[in-house]
């Protein structure tokens, strides 16, 4: 049962398997757990990350594609269902017809620029995506009657999603069964049926097919697999499951904006997501994801206590200041690259096998 | 989205069939016809035209720099040529690429060992065997379920002797155990076309007779068009049926080995004064 779910993929560590049983048990009764706004934010968070992180390892790291596209799909994702639900109201009719145009564009672009150029070499075929991303980024502020522009759009969304409404009266735990919970479980168990769904693709011989690439194209080509059919469809499913995620968040936040869905920043934060985690394994991107948005969200909080607990010594008060958390968070980023160069899922399977 | 891909291969337009002698007289599988590239100004394979039959052993040798493995390049569909055709059972299939010539019949073994280093040595196998089953656009079914590929794969390593390690990495493997695995990958294809690229280059003398005998067994078959590149003498001359010497790109000669071993031309363009006596 549980190879059929985990597509016969285990952790194949103890501390990993201890490790993602404790971001999944975080996750799954976080409203319970972590009952405050913040937390549960976070955990949202975490959730879209994982997908959007395991989506574009399927490129970096199975197939060894790099892009810079991927939040211009996540972006068209959260756009498609947010200026939907805006235009025609707060309907399901509404977010499904957003979902629909927005995969449809999603898997167009996706289509079009992995038959022009992932015939070309890797590193032009990064900066394409650059250039196409950064266009649709200046798109999509422009065209600001539609889109918002920089200020983006807020919009209501169905009834059921609302914090007001209410499935039973009754409370669990001490938590409200409100809308707000109810939009949480449809992110938290959307975002697991996407993370299995790429676990399945990934161990399936169409998987086998992207590693091969991945590893020796040439080869992979004289043995009959036309590589740049595997890869467009490999940029394809990237590009749907990253366009899935988006309209996860955009539900989550009823917002959809520039800034939280096409950011270049949120490309950076995809790509060390995934290196720290370890490339070309989806697990990887998982606890890569919750480490990075917890310490994204929580580090400057812990230096404040740290901070005020060491007033004794200003020197290194000073030194863990919170307004010095980025400084602190890049430091934790060159160390994890530093010594786990196979990122943390790779250093845990090799302790098991020393 | 399971989807398997139909095998787009040709029938065996056979004449005689097989095991009634009648090989030679059979059509060619495979012909080129002023087969032509050119680099620049360098001609490295210059208007080249054989015929290829079923059941029958080809070498082609010459020296180092003639053009040999280049040829197998426009053959394979590695390189596109400047002018010429190759056609696979009386089609042209000049225009069409690597991996759409793999898919109709035409197996390649590589003179560089050219591997999945960071799959297992039983994976790259299973990767020739998906390949030939039209299994690789499957995306749903898990990898490991398919076991009779598997079972598959590991055939073919127990023929060339790997069967043991099937679990290690390609890259832990030694050179001579890389150049087992490679016509393992190559005999997995099932190919109606079997191209060897000095398959015993760089193997130590006892791995030699493994690879030797398996392309014995293959040309016993009676049925396969084998093509053999080869610079050790005595492996072709108890190997082969026939010779093509190439050199500086041209063919100077085509036909029985002991003719074209003997034949002036041959003594003096590859083999030398001082070789010719070893032959």
């Amino acid at each position: 049962m549980m190879t059929r779910i985990l597509s016969g993929d285990f952790p194949r560590s103890r501390l990993l398997t201890a490790l993602l049983l404790a971001v999944f048990a975080g996750l799954a009764l976080a409203p319970f757990l972590f009952p405050g706004a913040r937390a549960i934010n976070v955990a949202a968070t975490i959730c879209v990350f994982v997908v959007l992180a395991a989506s574009y390892d399927l490129l970096l790291g199975y197939t060894g594609i790099v892009s810079f596209a991927h939040t211009m799909f996540y972006g068209i994702g959260a756009y498609g269902v947010g200026l939907s639900l805006h235009g025609v109201g707060p309907t399901w009719s509404a977010v499904l017809m957003g979902l629909t145009i927005a995969l449809g564009l999603s898997l167009g672009l996706a289509l079009v620029i992995g038959l022009f150029s992932l015939r070309v070499k890797a590193i032009f075929y990064a900066m394409i995506t650059l250039a196409v991303a950064s266009a649709f980024a200046v798109l999509a502020s422009q065209l600001s009657d539609l889109t918002g522009g920089e200020d983006g759009r807020s919009f209501g969304v169905p009834e059921a999603l609302r914090p007001g409404f209410r499935l039973v009266e009754a409370e669990i735990f001490g938590t409200a069964i409100n809308g707000k919970l109810l939009t949480y479980y449809l992110v938290f168990f959307g975002a697991l049926s996407l993370f299995l769904f790429l676990l399945r693709v990934v161990n399936s011989p169409f998987g086998r097919v992207l590693q091969a690439i991945r590893e020796n194209d040439f080869r992979a080509e004289a043995l009959g697999y036309r590589t740049v059919v595997y890869r467009t469809l490999a940029n394809c499913l990237s590009a749907a499951t990253a366009t899935l995620a988006g309209a996860l968040m955009a539900l989550w936040l009823r917002y959809a904006g520039p800034q939280t869905t096409l950011s270049f920043t949120i490309m950076m934060d995809i790509l060390l997501i995934v290196v720290i985690g370890g490339m070309g394994t989806l697990y990887g991107a998982a606890v890569g994801a919750a480490l990075f948005i917890l310490a994204q969200n929580y580090l400057q909080a812990l230096m404040r206590q740290a901070s005020e607990g060491l007033t004794a010594v200003p020197l290194l008060a000073n030194l863990l200041h919170p307004d010095r958390w980025l400084l602190w968070l890049g430091v934790l980023f060159v160390l994890s690259v530093y010594f786990f160069p196979t990122g943390i899922v790779g250093k845990l399977r090799s302790l098991k096998r020393e | 989205m399971s989807h398997e891909v139909a095998n787009d291969r040709h029938p065996l337009p056979r004449e005689g069939g097989r095991g009634e002698g009648s090989q030679v007289t059979e059509h060619p599988v495979l012909a080129t016809e002023g087969l032509t590239i050119r680099f620049g100004g360098h001609v490295a394979v210059n208007n080249v035209t054989a015929e290829f039959r079923p059941g029958t052993l080809t070498a082609i040798v010459g020296p180092n720099g003639a053009g040999k493995t280049t040829y197998f390049n426009l053959i394979s569909g590695q390189l596109p040529a400047s002018a010429g055709t190759v056609k696979l059972y009386g089609e042209d299939i000049t225009h069409l690429g690597a991996a759409q010539r793999t898919r109709r019949g035409i197996g390649r073994a590589f003179q560089l060992t050219n591997l999945f280093p960071n799959l297992t040595v039983l994976e790259n196998v299973r990767l020739a065997v998906q390949s030939r089953a039209g299994l690789g656009l499957n995306l749903l079914s898990l990898w490991s379920d398919h076991v009779e590929a598997r079972e598959k794969a590991e055939h073919f390593l127990h023929r060339v002797a790997l069967a043991e390690r099937g679990g290690e990495t390609a890259s832990a493997l030694s050179h001579g155990d890389k150049r087992k695995l490679e016509v393992a990958i190559l005999l997995a294809l099932e190919p109606d076309i079997f191209m060897f690229d000095e398959p015993t280059a760089g193997m130590s003398v006892d791995e030699v007779p493994v690879v030797l005998e398996l392309i014995g067994y293959m040309k016993a078959q009676g049925d396969k068009t084998i093509l053999l590149v080869e610079h050790k003498m005595d492996v072709v001359r108890s190997l082969a049926d026939r010779i093509i010497v190439l050199h500086n790109g041209y063919l100077v000669a085509d036909g029985d080995p002991a003719e074209v071993m003997n034949s002036p031309i041959v003594q003096e363009a590859y083999l030398g004064a001082g070789v010719a006596d070893h032959v």
